[in-house]
């Protein structure tokens, strides 16, 4: 997938279907395991990048092993959240294919930025679960080091990440990590809704502008809290590149294999200074908004029902079971593995102690700040005046 | 006299319910105010009675809702935009203090922006970060916008119809953890009556301290009133309403009276209302005063998170505190 040049004249032209070995019905759509489980070989994009995977069984056990754990630590998440133990809960159901393809196609070095739902991308960088749930249960603001993590803090604020990542990638470039197969690359995570934000189209002209090394990882799940599709855009997402300059490709979002090779792709493209790309991945929220919403009253059951269908961990399911890559003893082992880290996770979210109040004025400055210090012991001083007391 | 309890949430719902049947050029605006009814359900139920012309759920894009409001402004109609949190409002501060706010003064008087601005702000919901905050400073410091909160079910809906009703773009804050708190509302009492929407008001008659509180923090104070009283100790509860323009006559005049004043809300205490307020009684009631303004706020950190913003929030005991101590001076 080359750049596209700023005129934008070549590249976005191929944008016609090339139905051949597109999904049915949507030639647009890359795809590489259908519904039921069959392979494609490969598919070609809208600007005639060929796109194929080439795993080992034990590799495709992997990717299986990861959407089962995901989707099982996503539902322990949320029936915490149902037991009073969380907050709140923003669940990935239905989204695991779109967020492990493109977090296993993530080198060691590449740098992530993801919005809150990005648990499963999480769990791929090899980062402990547990860590955004503080944020999640209320007991801290969830922060991390996202250079340790090569994993940016998660970001609620709808769309401010994309600019984030951007100058991340602008920095890359600085330094010279571009051009090589072990060059840099960074990848921002956003959905749907977050397409109309100001912040994310400024992202991408500046990453189309500097040529940054980044991608663009639009997780379409079709809603943006209650609004549809439709109230964001009258063009597939991905053809919205095409008049930054930049190419777009649109992924089935529930088929891990085709996410995989699309962001890889992508990625590498990048990394050899090629500049941005966006992938939508094309998917769907399968639950609720976060746990405090009602999806009753904007969306109908059939519509979640057809999508029930195109399942990403089924697909995966089937097809290893049609290739005899994995059988019954190693289905049970995983969800066996799955329950033991979800019965995991739930006890040590069961522990997480609620922080001491003094702490809250911890890390407001690096240095501090002599306003603070004062505070901090006022208010020591007045916490202390009710000790012994009912209170 | 048709009056009725309603929460806090559905006497707005009712307000605006009734500006949308008053005036075909009040429309409706913000992200997932149709079919949901918002976040918050506090437009339920209007799209599907005005239509999605008139209940406009946009896209997701707050610089957006504020600035395709100014347009509609322009064209004559009346928006109301609904930022879904407080902390989400910032992608749009740029159109409300760089282009709502000026617009008339710009046009030399020629152009009004009748625009309400609706926020849920303040704590106390055990949210995640961005959905808590107080950010009235920032626009009550801002020349060309008035703000006001409402604290209790009938002063909402009267209010959110004084503004909608006004010229003035406005910004509305709405308590959000008192959406769900209940009171009687008077349904029928014509507008034109009703207590004029930038005025102050005492919601506790007192002797020895004024307190004065504003949103969400006024039942904590009315609260606090009612613990010291069983101390002997009467504190005058005043309900400011409007944060700018503020009105302060009652204030004077109670302080002038109490000899003591303490001023209490969420915002952080830095350059906040706070300081204002203190700063007009002292200079206005000086020679009246037996202690320092004293102010009970949040502290000046970021909104902390949820298992100790209890402790961030002024609470009763901490509204007592300081009362004590405007007499130990
Ligand atoms: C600036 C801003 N405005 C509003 C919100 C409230 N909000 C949280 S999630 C959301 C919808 C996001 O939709 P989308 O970008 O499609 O991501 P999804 O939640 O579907 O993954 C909204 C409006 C927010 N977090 N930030
Ligand atoms: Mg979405």
């Amino acid at each position: 997938m080359a750049k596209g040049d700023p005129g934008g004249t070549t590249r976005s032209r191929r944008a016609a279907p090339r139905s051949k070995k597109g999904a049915a019905g949507d030639p647009a759509l890359v795809q590489l395991l259908t519904p039921e489980g069959e392979r494609i070989d490969s598919a070609t994009g809208p600007d005639g990048t060929e796109y194929r995977v080439d795993f080992t069984d034990e590799e495709y056990r992997g990717l299986y092993r990861d959407l089962v754990l995901v989707r099982k630590l996503d539902a322990e998440a949320t029936a915490l959240q149902r037991q009073g133990e969380l907050g709140l809960w923003a669940s990935l159901l239905g989204q695991e294919a779109a967020q492990v393809g493109s977090g296993r196609a993530l080198r060691t070095q590449d740098m992530a930025f993801p919005t809150y739902r990005e648990h499963g991308v999480l769990y791929c960088r090899g980062i402990d679960p547990i860590m955004p749930l503080g944020l999640f249960r209320g007991v801290d603001q969830g922060g991390w080091d996202p250079n340790e993590f090569k994993f940016n803090m998660y970001t609620i604020v709808i769309g401010a990440q994309t600019l984030h990542a951007t100058g991340y990638a602008m920095g890359i470039t600085i330094d010279g990590k571009t051009g090589t197969d072990d060059g840099e690359a960074a990848i921002a995570y956003f959905g749907d809704g977050a397409t109309s934000q100001g912040d994310v189209n400024e992202a991408f002209v500046w990453a189309s502008v500097f040529n940054a090394p980044l991608v663009f990882f639009c997780q379409n799940n079709q809603y943006a809290i209650s609004e549809p599709l439709e109230r964001q855009t009258r063009v597939p997402l991905y053809q919205r590149a095409a008049g930054f300059g930049f190419p777009g490709v649109r992924v089935d979002g529930n088929d891990v294999l085709a996410t995989y090779a699309v962001t890889r792709t992508a990625l590498d493209n990048a990394r050899l200074g090629q500049g941005p790309s966006l992938i939508e991945a094309y998917t769907y929220r399968m639950g609720a908004h976060t746990t405090s919403d009602d999806p009753t009253r904007y969306r109908i059951a059939s519509e979640v029902e057809a999508w029930q269908a195109k399942d990403p961990i089924a697909r995966v399911k089937a097809f290893l079971e049609k290739q005899q890559i994995a059988d019954a003893g190693f289905f049970a082992e995983v969800d066996e593995q799955a329950r033991r880290e979800s019965v995991h996770l739930r006890e040590r979210v069961l522990e997480m102690p609620n922080p001491e109040p003094v702490t809250m004025f911890d890390h407001v400055y690096p240095n501090g700040s002599p306003l603070l210090d004062e505070q901090r012991a006022k208010f020591s001083r007045y916490m202390e005046s009710f000790e012994g007391s009912a209170h | 006299m048709a009056t009725e309890t309603l929460t806090l949430g559905k006497a707005l719902n009712t307000g605006l319910r009734r500006a949308l049947e008053n005036d075909p050029k009040v429309i409706i605006m913000g992200e997932d105010v149709g079919k949901l009814g918002g976040v918050f359900r506090i437009t339920d139920g209007l799209q599907k009675d005005f239509g999605d012309q008139r209940v406009i759920d946009t896209p997701l894009a707050e610089s957006g809702i504020i600035g395709t409001a100014v347009g509609l402004a322009i064209r004559g109609y009346r928006p109301i935009c609904e930022i879904q949190f407080d902390g989400f409002v910032y992608p749009a501060y740029d159109q409300i203090v760089s282009q709502v706010a000026k617009m008339h003064y710009r046009s030399g008087g020629r152009l009004s922006i009748p625009m309400v601005i609706r926020i849920p702000f303040g704590g106390g919901i055990g949210a995640v970060e961005h959905h808590s905050e107080s950010p009235e400073a920032y626009f009550a410091h801002t020349a060309g916008l008035k703000v006001v909160t409402c604290s209790n079910p009938q002063d909402a809906y009267v209010m959110i119809q004084q503004a909608i009703a006004s010229d003035d773009p406005i910004v509305f804050l709405e308590p959000k953890r008192r959406y769900w708190e209940k009171g009687q509302v008077d349904l029928d009492a014509p507008l034109s009556d009703a207590y004029p929407l930038h005025s102050a008001r005492v919601v506790r008659p007192g002797t020895d301290v004024t307190v004065l509180a504003y949103g969400p923090m006024v039942r904590t104070c009315l609260e606090a009133a009612t613990a010291a009283a069983e101390d002997g100790r009467e504190l005058e509860v005043i309900d400011l309403r409007s944060l700018s323009p503020l009105d302060l006559t009652a204030a004077y005049e109670s302080v002038k009276r109490t000899g003591r004043a303490v001023v209490v809300h969420e915002a952080p205490s830095n350059i906040g209302l706070g300081a204002e307020l203190a700063a007009r009684i002292t200079e206005e009631c000086f020679y009246s005063l037996e202690s320092p303004v004293l102010r009970v706020t949040g502290f000046d950190i970021p909104y902390p998170a949820a298992r100790v913003e209890e402790e961030f929030l002024p609470d009763l005991d901490r509204v007592l505190d300081a009362v004590d101590r405007t007499f130990g001076w």
